[in-house]
């Protein structure tokens, strides 16, 4: 019976939604406050709808219900309970569910904490979000039936593919889903926007919130896939240039843009169709990453039959949503145009610049992700095009972007003159460039990219310091703490940012730069010597685990005379699956990383063992959760808040339909 | 500067830069393009001498070997039409087995021996959900070969 | 309207085109190099007759089609209405080659499996799957250490190899076969065939 419910809810939700996005649209066009009340009724509905939805669906997988298709493929007797709970979205129909979900809950958010919109703006919003939700609950129920029976219930189940029996994809995907979902509420305050034809720094002040969060749990989501990746896999590598992590970086990029554009839609009233365009293209990016990703369109050779219904139906969702939303941006952008005029040099110049570059960035990823399609519907030919590729594009044109985002801070709005701002950090640039080429000369590694790397970080990080000092100086109120307090947090989100970008970039750049690897047999009782490490094999033995039976090596850890840790890499063979599966053992520091993975029995009572030693590799996690919480800071700002309380009075007292620009200054 | 050259010379910066990336793509790409080519077309000569393809079909029964070193690995991989030898050094994937799918990358000596810097194994041969399948083939991975 | 403002609307139409295209094409075909070539022979036991060998030969003289399966395999499940209805409305020759029945089987520990019990269970499985969905093969044959299948350059299943009355390898399609995949691409081929032998 439980499915059935779920199936029963499943359906629900989608009339919810299509309830939800009718009398959103219409009861704002024609102004009628019933409709536009019960559209943000059927919201919060959906969500409880999917909320069952969902709820139905892990209750069959934690009661081990093998009548349930999915149950049975992606869960067996032996699976661990917090497997069989991340289960559901391991396979295609449940995490396309939980995508539905995540939705729903966007909706549900935009629903009950936007009091700040007017009403026919909310209804506009959830009407749009009602719609995509629509799309998206047909494509589930109609070609990827999470409830599927199975007939005759099988005594046992296939179990979880192994690689995603792991902590780490217990909160990848859902943080992830968040994020690509999140870009709806931004593409949705655009569309409202053009279909409203209101679009003015009150509208840039309530999307901008919104975009942060989904911008935040983008982040994270990209940065644990990332850790996952490093220490699952057993190769130490941590970004592969996938195109399924390229279907991600890809709105993050946009998003990175759009954050930036509304910065200038907001304080100058520019800037406006760019940003509506950055926002079409951030959930544009997010709809084509899913497509990409299930559709097999694009796999390696190594990949079977992906259902050709389901790559249909996300390209008819597709071409129908962006196709639409670029159409209406063409009818309406042109009433957007405007706002106050600025020179080259300026704060506004540099977000430009930015905003270009990050669009380039993300063009030229999905170029190189989707040329192999190209090149065999031309002609015919299988390829690839490899990582050196992305290397190659990227770098070139964030090393601009990371110079002009140390830089731009320190620009007036408007106008400016370069010299003036050169003049104030000179001797930041100047300490950068000899931050740099210490650098090298200590690590001995003297190459342009070290040098770079390590100059960038350091630029990043001095300017960052100085702008703070200044900062601190200028405010009016006395004592240290009050002028602190007196900083808002969209200020701290963007400085805590800008400097985990510089973090970041260090840790890319001395991994990168010092990393070093060693392939080697090992018998029990031999030893191997890297960076300054000895590792002893002392033996491999079999450990029973719940699903599967492991080779655990043991290996002792040396330095300098003393014995560090043991490390106890893994070889498991899951029970119900063929295959094996490489579990690699770390020993996690600040500055450097010790990993060890087993490679292959040699067959003669040996080992290939994998050594790595990766220095500084976690300041790349380091960077990327500065980022993050630079966006929860900015999302904290008080003048959100301050919004909120006052344009509620303004609305209560007033009764109106179109408000507030004025009012919120 | 008037308005109008100030915005003419923002877009003229901006097409640079627009014209600078493009350029940037298009040698990158000219590059790091990696073909596919089957045992059959390597026979044929139909491969590049001295760049970087990919050769992909079934690793042959009873081909793989390891070289005393512990570390090195010898097979074939065929396309049950042709053979082609490939040597190895480094830690296979975890589903590299003799009779199944495997994908090798890297040059073809002067000797007809592929020598592989990177090595890629096919899933079970039952199909999988995409994320599954990704995270797969990412495992299936294993890093460039050392340097000597 | 202005028309730089219809830019990204051309742009996106473009991918999409591009899209739609790639997507009529099958990213995953690899060129069988046995097309053109005689499919090889092979002397299996029937499925339902294991005592009776057969091969290619005993097909001899018409058109038919090769379909790799296993109950083991998801996407055979699904293509095996559409097999029911070739067989049933099209009159199609179908042999079934029964690949790793056991072996392949990831759910299954058959590391300590004898090759007599492995026979025995491979035998109950298929005949109970086709008793139960149907069966629309001439006859299916077992292999089950996967031989043939390597003969046939099989990179899983289901896989279908089309193959003339002289026994030629005609076509290789990869991947379950439905309405569309039969209607665009295998039909033609297949009237082709018949034709020909007419």
């Amino acid at each position: 019976m439980i499915p059935e419910m779920g199936q029963f809810a499943l359906a629900l939700a989608w009339a919810l939604a299509l309830v939800q996005a009718v009398l959103g649209l219409a009861g704002a066009a024609r102004g009628s406050a019933g409709a536009m009340a019960a559209a943000r009724r059927a919201a919060l509905v959906q969500f409880a709808a999917l909320v069952l939805a969902y709820a139905c669906l892990t209750a069959s997988f934690l009661r081990i219900d093998f009548s349930v298709l999915l149950v049975a493929e992606h869960s067996s007797t032996r699976t661990p309970w917090v497997y069989r709970l991340t289960g559901v979205w391991g396979n295609h129909e449940g995490s396309m569910l939980l995508w539905s979900l995540a939705l729903a809950g966007w909706q549900a958010a935009v629903a009950a904490f936007s009091r700040t919109l007017t009403a026919a703006f909310r209804a506009r919003v959830l009407g749009v979000l009602g719609a995509v939700s629509v799309g998206f609950l047909a494509f589930l129920i109609l070609t990827s039936n999470p409830f599927e029976r199975l007939v005759p219930v099988p005594v046992e189940g296939r179990d979880l593919n192994p690689l995603l029996q792991d902590p780490g994809m217990i909160i990848h995907p859902p943080l992830l889903y968040m994020g690509y979902v999140g870009m709806a509420v931004a593409f949705s305050f655009a569309i409202a926007a053009l279909l409203s034809g209101r679009m003015d720094a009150a509208w840039a002040r309530w999307s901008r919130p919104w975009t942060l969060v989904a911008w935040v749990f983008l982040t994270l989501g990209i940065l644990v896939g990332s850790a996952w990746a490093y220490y699952e896999l057993g190769w130490g590598g941590w970004w592969f240039w996938d195109p399924v992590e390229n279907a991600s970086l890809m709105p993050w990029l946009v998003g990175t843009a759009l954050l930036h554009s509304l910065i200038v839609t907001e304080k100058r009233g520019a800037f406006r169709s760019w940003t509506v365009l950055l926002a079409i293209g951030a959930f544009s990016l997010s709809l084509l990453g899913t497509f990409l990703v299930r559709s097999g369109v694009i796999t390696s050779v190594h990949a079977f039959a992906t259902d050709p219904t389901r790559g249909v139906f996300i390209l008819g969702l597709l071409a129908l949503t962006v196709g639409v939303s670029l159409l209406l941006f063409a009818w309406r952008a042109p009433r957007l145009s405007g706002g106050g005029a600025f020179a080259p040099v300026s704060r506004e110049g540099s977000l430009l610049v930015n905003n270009v570059l990050m669009a380039a960035a993300a063009g030229a990823v999905l170029l190189g992700t989707v040329y192999p399609l190209i090149i065999d519907a031309l002609q015919g030919a299988k390829l690839s095009v490899g990582p050196p590729y992305f290397e190659k594009v990227f770098v070139p044109l964030m090393i601009p972007a990371v110079v002009l985002m140390a830089l731009a801070p320190f620009l007036r709005w408007k106008r400016d003159v370069l010299s003036r701002v050169l003049r104030r950090v000179w001797p930041e640039t100047i300490g950068a460039l000899i931050i740099a080429a210490l650098g090298v000369w200590a690590m001995d590694h003297v190459t342009v990219g070290a040098f770079l790397g390590i100059a960038l970080t350091a630029w990043v990080v001095l300017a960052s310091l100085r702008l703070l000092v200044d900062r601190l100086r200028q405010g009016a109120a006395s004592g240290m703490t009050a002028r602190l307090r007196g900083i808002p947090g969209s200020w701290w989100g963007m400085w805590l940012s800008h400097l985990g970008v510089g973090v970041f970039i260090l840790g890319v750049t001395l991994v990168g730069a010092l990393e070093q690897r060693l392939d080697v047999k090992m018998m029990p009782g031999q030893e191997a010597e890297l960076a300054g490490y000895r590792f002893v094999l002392r033996g491999v033995s079999e450990v029973p685990g719940p699903n599967y039976t492991a080779q655990r090596g043991a290996v002792e850890v040396w330095r300098e005379g003393r014995m560090l840790t043991v490390l106890a890499p893994e070889k498991r063979a899951y029970f119900r699956s063929a295959m094996p599966m490489t579990e690699s053992a770390i020993d996690w520091g600040v500055f450097r990383d010790v990993y060890v993975s087993l490679g292959d029995p040699t067959g003669d009572g040996g080992w290939v063992v994998l050594l790595f030693y990766k220095p500084f590799i976690s300041w790349i996690w380091f960077g990327a959760v500065l980022i993050a919480l630079g966006g929860v800071a900015a999302a904290l700002d008080r003048r959100y808040r301050r919004l909120a309380r006052r344009t509620a009075a303004v609305s209560a007292s007033e009764q109106s339909h179109e408000p507030v620009a004025e009012a919120v200054r | 500067m008037t308005a109008r050259g100030k915005r003419l010379t923002l877009i003229l910066a901006a097409l640079a830069l627009l014209g600078g990336a493009t350029a940037l793509v298009l040698s990158a790409m000219r590059e790091n393009l990696v073909f596919f080519h089957t045992p059959s077309e390597v026979a044929e000569g139909k491969a590049p001498v001295g760049r970087t393809f990919r050769i992909g079909g079934m690793v042959a029964e009873g081909s793989l070997e390891r070289l005393p070193d512990g570390v090195t690995v010898r097979f074939a991989v065929t396309d049950t039409a042709k053979t082609i030898p490939v040597v190895y050094r480094g830690a296979l994937p975890d589903l590299f087995s003799e009779g199944k799918g495997a994908v090798a990358q890297g040059q073809l000596g002067p000797d007809g021996v592929f020598v592989a810097s990177e090595v890629l194994a096919k899933h079970d041969e039952n199909y999988m959900p995409v994320e599954a399948q990704h995270a797969v083939d990412q495992a299936q991975r294993a890093a460039s070969t050392l340097e000597p | 309207m202005k028309l730089k403002h219809l830019i990204p609307f051309f742009i996106f139409v473009a991918l999409l085109g591009l899209f739609a295209y790639a997507f009529r094409l099958d990213p995953r075909e690899v060129p069988s190099p046995l097309v053109g070539k005689p499919a090889p022979t092979f002397a299996l036991p029937r499925v339902d007759a294991p005592e009776t060998i057969v091969g290619p030969d005993d097909l001899r003289g018409r058109p038919w089609m090769l379909n790799v399966w296993a109950t083991w395999c998801v996407a055979c499940r699904e293509e095996h209405a559409m097999l029911m209805r070739l067989a049933r409305e099209e009159g199609v020759t179908l042999l079934g080659l029964n690949y790793k029945e056991i072996r392949g089987d990831a759910s299954l520990d058959t590391s300590r499996i004898s090759p007599r019990e492995e026979r025995e269970a491979a035998l109950l499985r298929a005949r109970d799957w086709l008793a139960r969905h149907g069966d629309p093969y001439r006859f299916s044959v077992l292999d089950l250490e996967g031989r043939v299948a390597i003969d046939y350059g099989v990179y899983g299943v289901p896989e279908t190899f089309l193959i003339d009355a002289e026994g030629i390898i005609r076509y290789k399609h990869i991947g379950p076969i439905d309405e569309r995949v039969w209607r665009e691409v295998l039909q033609p081929k297949w009237a082709a065939l018949e034709g020909a032998t007419r």
